[in-house]
């Protein structure tokens, strides 16, 4: 079996967002970033099943600017075999994202997919479920549980109700929660070795998919600022205050 | 313009945040059908005609669509999508999950959780967990929208009388079988619609502590809710979960307890329109966004808190 995994460089979920005052985006200058979490999980579960023997190979695949290749390395240093990075000039939605993938999956031809659920950039929850569409293949997402079966593999879903079991053909795309495992940190011989590793470059542009943005944006602002609020002395003035003041009780 | 919505049910009934995305497609246009794909969903169908802002009921019918597989539901989707300029869902992990599915077989970039409709190509939507609001314009000639339920208020659902038409269910890939569904059952409200949450986090220390969160919610007819740290400890369950990637919340009071305030949590709660934090540590970032913040040691504050609210003559439910 072969395994696809497709990160994504975001900022770092610790770094406070600071939107810029023409509107235009937020800042990235010199600010950290990072694998998106979910994304970590997703390398974490391909790499259990290699070392479990049931995958011979994984791949890490990221699509963006030359430093997005950092999430890819980063993959490779935590047991990924190799990578490929699509190099693209600017910001690529989930659409575009999804064709460049399948690109990759049909040159690649892996049995299954795993990526995280949503990016906390754009938080759009899509590129998994486009990829599994565009190829007819079968989606588990937003999954805390997975188990490898012969021609199947069983996922356990997150859902609004609770949890949901389903189990789906192979090959298919599975989107990770951040529960599905505890991502292992790179060790630093395991880091020196994954430098030797190869990271093959493609660029966007080359694949013959067209990846024009189709949504516009008009402008990015701060959201409405929550006033502060004042701290209490006590219980009883806390309940005093929720039953005259905001009347919420 | 016409717009087709996807509505969510669990073939007895309708789930509610069908209701706020019927508001919020009502923003777009006036012409709304709304797709009632399901096995023995007759009542469902039933339930969204007297719905007035609902024009049409387009009802489906098949095995194939009880369990609302991505993969199954996404054909049927499709080939209704031709007659519509919009095609819209609530963004819970029902919309999430089929959408953009949808959206790829037609060649459009979703939108997804939309929380305000500035015109039928506009929208608002949170990036960056909610910490920045990015306006953006679809240049795809039909649309395919996620709606943030919290956002809109639910649609009136009596009154409306709209002609209920069979569609006949269509061929499904056969690559996904459902297995079993963990539902939570509680007395409470849910989570996501609760007038009063009450949430608890790492502070909590462990889930037998939630006993103490369980009696003012009682107390309130409270939702209980949680942060990610609570529910990767174990405490409660995932379904709970408030956050970034959990559950987004805006009810008329939430209290947080024992819960610092990590950005991802404050994305599923802070426009919630009383905030309470109750944490011992004063430096915690929650008191920043919280209308009433109590330093203190939870273990002593949410006994007292319950003594106080069982002093008061009269609790709005």
């Amino acid at each position: 079996m072969k395994i696809l995994v497709a990160v994504k460089r975001v900022i770092d979920y610790n770094v406070q967002i600071r939107v810029k005052e023409d509107g235009t985006g937020v800042h990235t200058d010199n600010v950290k970033m990072a694998t998106n979490p979910p994304d970590d999980n997703a390398v974490e579960e391909a790499v259990k099943i290699k070392e479990s023997g049931k995958a011979k190979e994984v791949i890490a695949v990221t699509v963006g600017e030359e430093k997005a290749q950092e999430t890819v390395r980063k993959a490779l240093a935590v047991g990924v075999d190799r990578g490929i990075h699509v190099k693209t000039d600017s910001y690529v939605e989930p659409l575009g994202v999804a064709k460049i993938l399948k690109k990759i999956v049909e040159k690649e031809k892996p049995d299954l997919i795993f990526m995280g659920k949503q990016a906390i950039d754009d938080d759009c929850n899509q590129t998994g479920q486009m990829l599994g569409s565009m190829l007819n293949w079968a989606q588990g997402t937003f999954v805390s549980k997975v188990e490898l079966r012969e021609k199947t593999i069983q996922v356990t879903r997150e859902v609004d109700e609770g949890l949901e079991t389903l189990e789906i053909n192979l090959p298919a795309v599975v989107t990770c929660d951040l529960r599905l495992n505890e991502p292992r940190y790179a060790s630093l011989p395991n880091i020196m070795k994954a430098k030797k590793k190869p990271i093959e470059q493609l660029f966007a542009k080359d694949l013959g998919v067209d990846v024009a943005n189709r949504i516009q944006q008009i402008k990015v602002e701060e959201p409405p600022k929550r006033k502060g609020g004042v701290k209490v002395a006590n219980v009883a003035e806390l309940v005093s205050k929720l039953k005259n003041e905001a009347k919420v009780i | 313009m016409s717009v087709l919505l996807i509505a969510e049910h669990n073939n007895s009934n309708l789930k509610v945040f069908t209701l706020n995305a019927i508001n919020a497609a009502s923003k777009i246009d006036s012409d709304i059908h709304v797709l009632v794909a399901g096995n023995k969903c007759e009542n469902v169908s039933k339930e969204v005609a007297l719905i007035p802002l609902v024009k049409k009921v387009l009802q489906s019918e098949s095995t194939n669509y009880e369990n609302y597989l991505a993969e199954n539901l996404t054909p049927l989707v499709v080939k209704l999508a031709e007659s519509y300029t919009h095609i819209i869902a609530p963004a819970d992990t029902f919309g999430k999950n089929f959408m953009p599915r949808v959206a790829a077989q037609l060649d459009i970039s979703q939108v997804s959780d939309v929380i305000t409709i500035n015109s039928p190509d506009t929208f608002v939507r949170p990036i960056y967990a909610g910490n920045a609001f990015a306006t953006v314009k679809s240049n795809d000639k039909k649309k395919c929208i996620t709606i943030r339920p919290t956002s809109f208020d639910p649609a009136p659902t009596s009154g409306g009388s709209a002609p209920i038409e069979k569609i006949d269910a269509v061929d499904v890939p056969n690559v996904s079988k459902f297995i079993k569904r963990e539902e939570s059952k509680s007395e409470r409200p849910e989570l996501g619609t609760a007038r009063v949450v009450i949430s608890g986090g790492r502070g909590m220390q462990s889930g037998e502590n939630f006993k103490l969160i369980n009696a003012i919610a009682d107390k309130l007819n409270a939702a209980i809710g949680a942060s990610r740290a609570a529910v990767d400890a174990g405490y409660i369950s995932n379904d709970h979960q408030v956050g970034q990637t959990g559950k987004v919340v805006v009810p008329d009071l939430y209290i947080a307890v024992g819960i610092s305030g990590a950005i991802q949590h404050l994305a599923g709660m802070k426009e919630s329109k009383v905030i309470v934090a109750i944490n011992k540590d004063g430096e915690a970032p929650i008191f920043s966004i919280a209308d009433y913040g109590l330093e203190a040691d939870l273990f002593e504050a949410l006994p007292q808190f319950l003594d106080e609210l069982k002093k008061l003559n009269t609790i709005q439910k």
